[in-house]
């Protein structure tokens, strides 16, 4: 630090300020970007809020550095909201100091913004190594004359009426309008036996063909969608379904050019420049196995260096500078594909998916699998995000486990992140999971747990006082599976023991009230935009709406039977494909597959990374557990079935069908 | 009450093979560690009091033998809720001992549960969950 602040020097309330923030910056800088700051002038030094990140431009700031003296080098990461600069002595570096610490400058968006500067040892950032085009992509610039773009862009009328054939729709981002096909973005598909009627514009025709004819393109498109994103618009990395159409997708920008970001799988991302009038060919690997996407933003980071049009934005940080965006309006040339895809990126291919959509299972082996694929492993990946999102306990559990007496040994089947293993301190509880990682998790928190089946629990018979299963039965598959896991949960019951069994309820409104499910409905577009654009995502067969709620209005309760055969469900089609749930929305089927979406940097969980297959090409790769909802009194009607219960107290809790029971 | 429950896992907890549905003979797991962490724990003899009825005493006997504890009587002494030498030893070994790497093992079936990093891993292989689910219907199915 300066000596000055070392000194008995006393500060005003203005240079205590700027100190304050001095200092948070360069914590800021330690903390998230690993850059130690030092306390004696060197050379170089770091220009916290000077960065590209926060919309100030290579422009703007190098004459304010060089006004303190010869800047050897502005670093500019992309997308960082600092620079480095290196001068060519120590004195002229003290001077920057001095004079533009605390400095107000003026932003690209004419906001005001306060530079805060400190010394740092060395000025540079590691090579992100050399980058190339993603393998089959390419840009051939200029494919189009002045004259013929301002023609194009005259022919979009974005102001016909929405009932036009030409399919027009505003999405939150963007403005959009197909030709040839409409394209569905819930399926990420085409409906190939309903072409549009006009075919593609003719003003399209001679151009396609030209390309055709030159080599550019292969195929003779049929399909076109013509996007316009205004500055600040963008559209979520997505992979175009595999089997809607064929090999080469080719996109022309017009109007302004814009920064599209590809990224690998394994995590690379390859920001490419797509100059106005230019095309944009996607073939190969580049168009089955990279997702390419538009950030929603104001200003590019792009290639200061004149000259420099087309292709890669390095991440040579001497050589960034900021690039405001224009409207631009893309015309993407597609050939919808009548046949399955048999590319060779398997992973990322929908027809190809190992994993076919789950279908409701028809034998205890299909129901194992089925748990196998939707259950277990989805746990096992979405473990850590999943415990970070299960902290409250909730409070009718904690009233039961407080009032069992004292030295009981419990335990909690299906223990999850052992939330409820330390309620009550006075208690002798062992949690057990079929998750690996959230045992773990338990064992980080001092908890007693081990790994196991809830179908077959290794505790001896009668050896519990109380047994708790929070949100486990339901992810059973078939009720003879249900009703054995509410068995072996019996068993280890003592006489007397009792057993507190929380499933979820199909009616998410009871007593006319929401459930807090419901009720936490945040769900953007945007997001839902993300989820429809993961090629993961297929669209199953959502079956008719059943009746929510019990047919038979009497309150006794039914046998189980009742509802194997759908008592309270329109679920009796053999085979039918499970429906996927929107979350935060009521349920429409008993038996179905809820998203599990990462929020946030799924990067940061290491389990994520070892995944490496289905999701992980997606920047939040959404899982699919499967449930069973239970209907009003069919966790009662499961417990009964068993001889040697009675049922003390059941009861509806925020969406959930609770039972409490005994052992007789 | 005839189990034992061990907060520091496995040495007396009433563990009871589920493989191949077993029977009684299935229990107790033999416990076998290759690592063992003694934890130093705060003494608190009503937890201990209270946890000794419930203490599987020849489980807990055949453990102490085999990761080599300290002697534990062959029952519990008479008036051990007064005895604070005795359940001082008995809070070590009960809750201080504590394994880290090592097996559990089914008596009957011979089939080796692994524990890591204090964790059993119990789980069944697919077969297994089969062939217990098949005896367990047809057990029912004798029942009734």
């Amino acid at each position: 630090m300066d000596s000055k602040h070392q000194s008995n020097y006393k500060l005003s309330k203005t240079e205590k300020k700027l100190l304050r923030k001095q200092i948070k910056a360069r914590h800021t800088l330690l903390r998230h970007e690993g850059i130690e700051t030092v306390s004696y002038a060197t050379q170089s030094l770091i220009v916290a809020n000077g960065g590209l990140g926060n919309q100030v431009s290579r422009n703007q700031l190098l004459p304010v550095l060089e006004k303190c003296g010869l800047v050897d080098a502005l670093l500019m990461p992309p997308n960082k909201p600092y620079s480095c600069v290196r001068y060519n002595t120590v004195e002229e570096s003290k001077k920057a100091y001095d004079t533009l610490n605390g400095k107000e400058i003026v932003d690209d968006l004419g906001q005001k913004i306060i530079l805060y500067l400190n010394f740092v040892e060395k000025a540079q950032w590691k090579e992100l190594g050399l980058q190339t085009l993603p393998p089959g992509l390419k840009v051939i610039e200029e494919i189009i004359s002045p004259e013929d773009e301002k023609m194009l862009l005259e022919s979009v009328n974005w102001t016909e009426d929405t009932d036009n054939q030409n399919f027009q729709k505003s999405l939150k981002h963007r403005r959009v309008k197909h030709f040839g096909y409409e394209f569905h973005y819930e399926s990420n598909n085409v409906d190939k036996d309903k072409a549009l009627p006009g075919g593609l514009p003719d003003i399209c025709e001679s151009m396609l063909e030209k390309w055709l004819k030159e080599g550019f393109i292969k195929h003779k498109p049929d399909q076109l969608t013509i996007n316009q994103y205004e500055p600040g618009h963008g559209i979520p990395a997505h992979i175009d379904t595999h089997s809607a159409f064929e090999d080469e997708i080719v996109s022309l920008s017009l109007g302004s050019e814009i920064v599209m970001d590809f990224k690998h799988p394994d995590g690379m991302t390859v920001p490419v420049m797509l100059p106005r009038r230019s095309l944009l060919v996607m073939a190969g690997e580049s168009r089955y196995l990279w997702t390419h996407g538009i950030t929603p933003r104001k200003f590019d980071t792009v290639q200061a260096s004149k000259g420099h049009k087309s292709g890669i934005i390095t991440s040579d940080v001497e050589d960034l500078t900021l690039n405001k965006r224009g409207i631009r309006t893309s015309f993407t040339f597609r050939k919808v594909k009548q046949t399955p895809c048999n590319c060779s990126y398997p992973l990322v291919c929908d027809s190809q998916m190992k994993e076919a959509p789950a279908s409701f299972p028809e034998s205890d082996k299909e129901a194992l699998q089925l748990e196998q694929d939707y259950v277990h492993r989805v746990y096992e990946e979405i473990a850590r995000h999943f415990s970070s999102t299960r902290h409250t306990p909730w409070p009718h559990i904690v009233e039961f486990l407080k009032a069992l007496p004292s030295g009981s040994l419990v335990a909690d089947i299906g223990c999850g992140n052992g939330k409820y293993l330390g309620i009550n301190k006075e208690l002798y509880m062992i949690g057990c999971d079929h998750s690996q990682n959230l045992v773990d998790i338990c064992r980080e928190r001092q908890y007693q747990a081990f790994v196991c089946d809830a179908l077959a629990v290794p505790i001896r018979s009668g050896s519990c006082d109380a047994c708790i299963s929070i949100a486990v039965i339901h992810h059973f598959a078939t009720a003879e599976r249900r009703v054995a896991a509410l068995q072996e949960l019996v068993r280890l019951l003592r006489p007397g023991g009792k057993a507190l069994i929380y499933v979820w309820a199909m009616e998410q409104e009871y007593n006319k009230k929401k459930s807090k499910y419901l009720r936490e409905n945040r769900t953007s577009q945007g997001m839902k935009e993300e989820i429809s654009n993961d090629t993961s995502v297929q669209e199953l067969l959502v079956k008719e709406l059943p009746n929510v709620g019990r047919q038979d209005s009497a309150h006794s309760v039914s046998s189980i039977n009742d509802f194997q055969d759908g008592g309270c469900n329109s679920r009796n089609v053999a085979n039918s494909k499970l429906p996927i749930h929107t979350n935060r929305t009521s349920f429409h089927s008993q038996d179905l597959l809820v998203p599990w979406h990462f929020k946030g940097n799924p990067g940061k969980d290491k389990r994520v990374e070892s995944l490496g297959s289905l999701g992980s090409h997606d920047p939040s790769p959404v899982f699919h557990r499967y449930y069973h909802v239970f209907c009003e009194g069919e966790l009662e009607a499961a417990c009964q079935t068993l001889s040697n219960i009675s049922i003390l107290q059941s009861y509806y809790d925020q969406g959930n069908w609770c039972v409490i029971l005994q052992k007789v | 009450m005839d189990f034992v429950f061990i907060l520091k896992v496995l040495k007396s907890f009433p563990w009871s093979s589920h493989v191949r549905g077993v029977g009684p003979r299935g229990f107790p797991l033999r416990l076998q560690a290759t690592e063992v962490r003694i934890n130093p724990v705060e003494f608190n003899p009503d937890f201990i009091v209270r946890m000794i009825p419930k203490v599987e005493w020849a489980a807990l006997l055949e453990a102490a033998d085999t990761l080599h504890l300290i002697q534990v009587p062959k029952e519990p002494i008479q008036g051990y809720e007064h005895n604070e030498e005795f359940l001082r030893k008995m809070h070590h070994v009960l809750l201080e001992v504590e394994v880290l790497e090592g097996t559990l093992q089914c008596p009957e079936s011979g089939r080796l549960f692994p524990i890591s990093r204090g964790i059993p891993n119990m789980l069944l292989s697919d077969e297994e969950t089969e062939i217990l689910i098949y005896l367990k219907k047809k057990k029912k199915k004798k029942l009734s």
